[in-house]
């Protein structure tokens, strides 16, 4: 038998979803560990083996010192570091804190702040280390993960695409909210990948999937005036689950009253 | 794992406690053959949801509150509209709450299915993971597999996505799936329902260590139905209460190993929410055949067996998908799908029954829907207590099992309550100290 890939998957500040689409790929598990070795995967496996590992599959953003240094050596165990999700690439929800005082924030939900110890703001792997591959997605699409997993078996670069949502929901034969109901939608600038799901249940996209690659946030956000929505209205659209990616940071920041 | 001492003095540590949602430790201590300490320990980072949900929306705590659990978002889901709803004084019509509940049977189904198949079984065959269990019983892994697709299926359905369903609002859904699509779900759910039979019969055989516990159960009820989505908060003790006045008689404690409350109630001893709770309290809201089924496997009127989780799991996994066919069957497309939910300041509170146990949100509006204070209890903060004290007992009782074997108890003992850390933190690795 040869020497197959192996595999690990980390987990910093997230909700675990991301890396549960891994155990939903109820079709694809059995495979998938039959043509990578799982190193690590402390939510699947209790085995553990040691590094170095040939993939780093990380889900989370980085809210403490000890996950500063722990993705260190995370980056130093792996050859390929792909990041999987919007906590793990442009921060998370958590995120939100980087809008506020997080020592506020620390009282408020903690009896006792000075045991808590943590990060004044949420931030993206790739703040603190090189980052091979980013999925995005607030949770990923799992076949995402079959697609990277299959092209680096393969040798080639995955084909994950850059192109806005408006283009995978004309794919997908939805109605256009936005156009035709006026609903408030970030499919414009928003990055492809889950297929267009929200359009298909007549709502508006909310932004799950971060920034596409090229796109004109203000332009979207003069739109989204003139159909009546309100200045914090535009400012919390943009601020959610990827509210530390750089187009929505700056766009939430304009709207902010 | 850590091991140390002879066996009067030892310490046991598991860091990185796996098959568990998130990240937390364990760690026990005995001296002089006397069990000194248990703590669990849950350093998953906090991630403020009850800050930052202050000054947003009153009606986006459905999606953000989703992201506290990739495993069980359909239950911050229902638990946050319902407490939406109870601040804004509305009542969603009957079709939404069949709905939610058609969803909420998926969300079951799905984490039922994955604790049982491919987190908890492969400790009873002393397998690391559910891929080892497949080398023995492929049949096995492979049904639950098939069976923890199709309540994905339904969430995919109904909610629009597995993972974070797009498709809740508050006031019911953006778009009611049409009765096709609904229908299109029926064999497969008939399939997964004769599947989930044969897993109570499978987990039956399953060797269980003789432990009872004196738990202080806490659930969800509902006179005319195995409570889920919607009911009072009931106790082995006798509270009889609403989500609102369970909020006010619960208290958190902030310990300093934990970023995750402890919950107790005011002047009682800890409780347990989850399967265990359920099926003690409300057994007889469970259809005859789920009865007939749980007797057949041995199971009497209450489980006190932590380790029997896994049975009365698999009975409420039959129980939902049983449910499901009856929803799926029933269903009418209805519009419009959602009703308004106008804003207006006030307090409201809302529980529901995830898959591993009671969750309730309280939300503080004002009058233009600003939410002004937020408040969350994940099951998981509800039974740490209850968890350290399972496995308090389960170390008395095998102080002569060798420090692997002891250690591979008590991880089996906190995985029993199917805990989500990423939830709680709002935990695990295991140290045992016999030093």
């Amino acid at each position: 038998m040869t020497m197959r890939p192996t595999l690990a998957v980390w987990k910093f500040a997230s909700c675990d979803g991301c890396q549960l689409g891994i155990l939903d790929l109820e079709d694809e598990l059995l495979s998938l560990v039959g043509a990578v070795q799982i190193a690590s995967f402390t939510e699947m496996t209790s085995a553990v083996i040691d590094g170095p590992y040939d993939v780093s599959l990380v889900e989370g953003s980085i809210t403490t010192p000890d996950d500063a240094d722990r993705i260190l050596a995370v980056r130093e165990a792996s050859g390929l570091l792909v990041t999987i999700g919007a906590c793990a690439t442009a921060g998370g929800i958590q995120a939100l804190r980087n809008y506020a005082d997080v020592g506020e924030y620390t009282s408020t939900v903690y009896a006792h702040p000075e045991y808590i110890t943590t990060l004044a703001e949420s931030s993206p792997i790739s703040s603190y280390v090189k980052v091979d591959f980013e999925l995005r997605g607030c949770p990923i699409n799992r076949y995402q993960i079959v697609e990277v997993v299959t092209a680096l078996l393969a040798g080639r670069r995955p084909v994950i695409p850059g192109y806005s949502v408006c283009e995978e929901c004309k794919m997908a034969g939805n109605l256009c909210v936005l156009v035709a109901h006026g609903t408030a939608c970030l499919g414009p600038v928003t990055r492809a990948g889950c297929g267009a799901l929200c359009p298909a249940v007549n709502r508006g996209c909310y932004g799950c999937f971060g920034p596409a690659d090229t796109t004109n946030t203000a332009s979207l956000a003069r739109r989204l005036t003139e159909l009546g929505t309100s200045e914090r209205g535009i400012s919390r659209l943009f601020r959610t689950f990827n509210s530390a990616a750089t187009e929505f940071s700056k766009e939430s920041l304009e709207h902010d009253a | 794992m850590t091991p140390s001492g002879d066996s009067a003095n030892r310490a046991i540590d598991v860091h990185g406690l796996a098959r568990v949602e998130g990240e937390g430790s364990l760690h026990v201590a005995v001296r002089d053959g006397v069990l000194e300490r248990v703590e669990l320990e849950i350093f998953e980072p906090p991630r403020f949801f009850e800050a930052f949900l202050v000054g947003r929306g009153h009606e986006e705590p459905p999606d953000i509150t989703a992201r506290i659990c990739g495993i069980c978002p359909v239950a911050y889901q229902m638990s946050a509209c319902a407490a939406i709803e109870d601040a804004c004084g509305v009542q969603v019509p009957a079709e939404v709450g069949r709905l939610r509940r058609l969803l909420y049977c998926g969300e079951w189904i799905q984490s039922h299915a994955l604790h049982i198949y491919l987190l908890h079984a492969p400790d009873f065959f002393g397998c690391r993971d559910a891929v080892e269990l497949a080398g023995l019983n492929p049949a096995a892994v492979e049904r639950g597999l098939r069976i923890k697709k199709v309540g994905n299926q339904l969430m995919e359905v109904v909610g629009g996505r597995a993972i974070h369903p797009v498709n809740v609002r508050i006031g019911g859904f953006y778009r009611a799936p049409s009765r096709e699509e609904i229908t299109a779900l029926i064999e497969p759910l008939k399939k997964a329902r004769e599947e989930s039979l044969e897993t109570i019969r499978f987990v039956a055989t399953f060797d269980f260590p003789d432990i009872e516990a004196d738990y202080r159960f806490v659930a969800l009820s509902h006179p005319d139905h195995y409570a889920i989505e919607a009911g009072r908060i009931m106790s082995s003790d006798g509270i009889d209460a609403t989500p609102m006045e369970f909020a006010a008689i619960s208290v958190e404690e902030h310990v300093q190993r934990s970023s995750a409350l402890h919950a107790r109630l005011r002047g009682r001893d800890p409780y347990l929410t989850g399967p265990l709770a359920r099926y003690a309290l409300n057994q007889a809201t469970l259809p005859q055949t789920a009865r007939d089924a749980a007797a057949e496997a041995g199971l009497g009127p209450v489980c006190r067996n932590p380790f029997k989780s896994v049975i009365v799991r698999a009975v409420e996994l039959y129980f939902a998908c049983d449910e499901a066919v009856r929803l799926a069957e029933e269903y009418e497309p209805f519009e419009p799908a959602a009703v308004p939910v106008p804003p207006q300041a006030g307090t409201g509170a809302g529980a529901t029954e995830a898959p591993r146990g009671m969750l309730l949100q309280r939300y503080e509006l004002s009058a233009d829907g600003t939410i002004k204070s937020a408040r969350i209890m994940p099951p998981t903060s509800q039974n740490q207590l209850s968890i350290e004290s399972d496995i308090r007992q389960v170390v008395e009782a095998g102080l002569d099992l060798s420090d692997a074997e002891l250690t591979a108890r008590c991880e089996l003992a906190v995985r029993n309550h199917d805990p989500c850390i990423s939830c709680a933190a709002h935990f695990l690795d295991v140290s045992i100290d016999r030093s």
